[in-house]
């Protein structure tokens, strides 16, 4: 009975992912850092994509970044550029490798790399300050990210 | 009536005077009588990675915030300094004896202490912090139990120790047998920990001055610790401090007067070498 039931929760995971998904393990960067092929294989929704990108609670890239687009936000932080234009400076494939793993374009910079698993240094169960095992749930999932691009394309000078 | 109105008013005028001079240039001076050195010129092992300047984080918080810990009658974290100085002069554990019993009155035995520590202890071959001081004597002098790290009893009492310093320049010596201790502290502080990969530099090195959402970050000098927190209305010490910032990272955080905090608050405390001792400071 136990079985059945894991196994029923276990197909319902898989069933909620695409079936053309990109492991984090598997995203292909190129010498440049960006990522040509979508993650998720669904186009990114940009109205989602700005939600994620000033929620607290989700990407909260307004925390260190600061985005005209999204002016009713308040507490836009100084810490990273500005996004103002990302669209114009950067390609679709470009803007996927940065929020993926911004390390594969600005080497050492301090932004966390928002899909990636594993090579962290005491990783920790999110917020608890309690030990977890890699590979660690991505910060954002495949769609999310596809999102969130999607949103950042839109922001043009 | 009268009377209380006056008094309001008074508070009113007390609160509001001195945040005409805050900011990130304002002087403090507790009581109008204890100068602190708020910026310092940077000790030279920093190498100029903050700069020319050391800052204290009293500077980077709101004008209201600064007043509430110009006077000591404004400040809460006088509130526990007064509950240490009931547990100063009780007698606890099995040899019958204080604090008071071996130091007399803190304002002469323990002025200057807070300044040097964490220090060497030659006798146990390590690097204590004041706590672990304070519950060395607890147990090996006093008989007494010794108080849980960063816990009400023993943050209160090191900020009783701590105020005796005010106004001193934190002076911790990071040579010597010291050094050890301390090149660990340096290397946790570039360390950068957790699913966020950051460290203590990303943030209070790099970007100290810089908002963060809505909060301002400063240099994470500690020569103001323990520090009364508005956010959780009670002292706190800097290893609890630490253990948030870790977590904040999505790390597995160390634990308070662990080996590595030890360290760390060596280290730390070595960055703000010459800025004043404000303990209890006030911040959010």
């Amino acid at each position: 009975m136990m079985k059945w039931i894991a196994i029923a929760a276990l197909s319902s995971v898989a069933g909620m992912a695409s079936a053309e998904a990109v492991a984090p393990a598997d995203v292909q960067f190129d010498d440049y850092g960006a990522v040509e092929v979508s993650l998720s294989g669904t186009p990114g929704d940009a109205a989602n994509g700005a939600a994620i990108v000033g929620d607290k609670k989700q990407g909260n890239c307004v925390a260190c970044h600061q985005v005209g687009a999204l002016a009713d936000i308040p507490f836009q932080g100084e810490i990273g550029p500005a996004l103002n234009g990302a669209g114009d400076r950067w390609t679709e494939a470009e803007l996927r490798g940065i929020v993926s793993n911004s390390k594969k374009t600005f080497e050492g910079s301090m932004m966390p790399s928002y899909y990636k698993t594993t090579g962290y240094i005491r990783p920790g169960d999110a917020f608890t300050g309690k030990a977890a095992s890699e590979p660690l749930p991505p910060l954002m999932d495949a769609q999310m990210i596809e999102d969130v691009v999607a949103f950042l394309a839109t922001l043009k000078e | 009536m009268n009377f209380k109105a006056t008094l309001a008013c008074a508070a009113f005028v007390a609160s509001v005077a001195p945040a005409a001079f805050a900011g990130e240039d304002a002087e403090l001076v507790l009581n109008g009588e204890i100068p602190i050195v708020t910026t310092a010129p940077a000790p030279a092992h920093l190498d100029g990675v903050l700069g020319d300047e050391i800052k204290s984080g009293w500077l980077f918080r709101s004008d209201e915030t600064q007043a509430t810990q110009m006077d000591d009658f404004d400040n809460p974290g006088m509130i526990f300094v007064d509950q240490a100085q009931a547990s100063w002069d009780t007698v606890e554990g099995s040899e019958g004896k204080s604090c008071a019993s071996c130091h007399n009155d803190p304002a002469e035995s323990m002025k200057g202490v807070r300044a040097t520590y964490p220090k060497w202890n030659e006798e146990a071959g390590e690097v204590r912090t004041l706590a672990m001081q304070i519950n060395d004597c607890r147990e090996n002098q006093m008989g007494a139990e010794p108080w849980k790290y960063d816990k009400g009893d023993i943050v209160s009492m090191e900020a009783l120790i701590s105020v005796q310093s005010r106004g001193m320049p934190v002076n911790v010596a990071i040579d010597g047998p010291a050094q050890s201790t301390w090149e660990q502290g340096k290397e946790m502080y570039y360390t950068r920990y957790g699913q966020f990969e950051l460290s203590c530099a990303n943030c209070h090195e790099d970007n100290f001055g810089n908002m963060i959402r809505a909060d301002h970050l400063s240099q994470g000098q500690i020569n103001g610790f323990p520090v009364y927190r508005l956010k959780n209305t009670k002292l706190n010490g800097s290893h609890s401090r630490f253990k948030g910032c870790i977590r904040d990272t999505r790390a597995e955080t160390f634990n308070p007067g662990s080996p590595e905090f030890v360290a760390l608050e060596l280290y730390v405390a070595s960055r703000g070498n010459g800025l004043s001792v404000e303990a209890p400071s006030v911040r959010n």
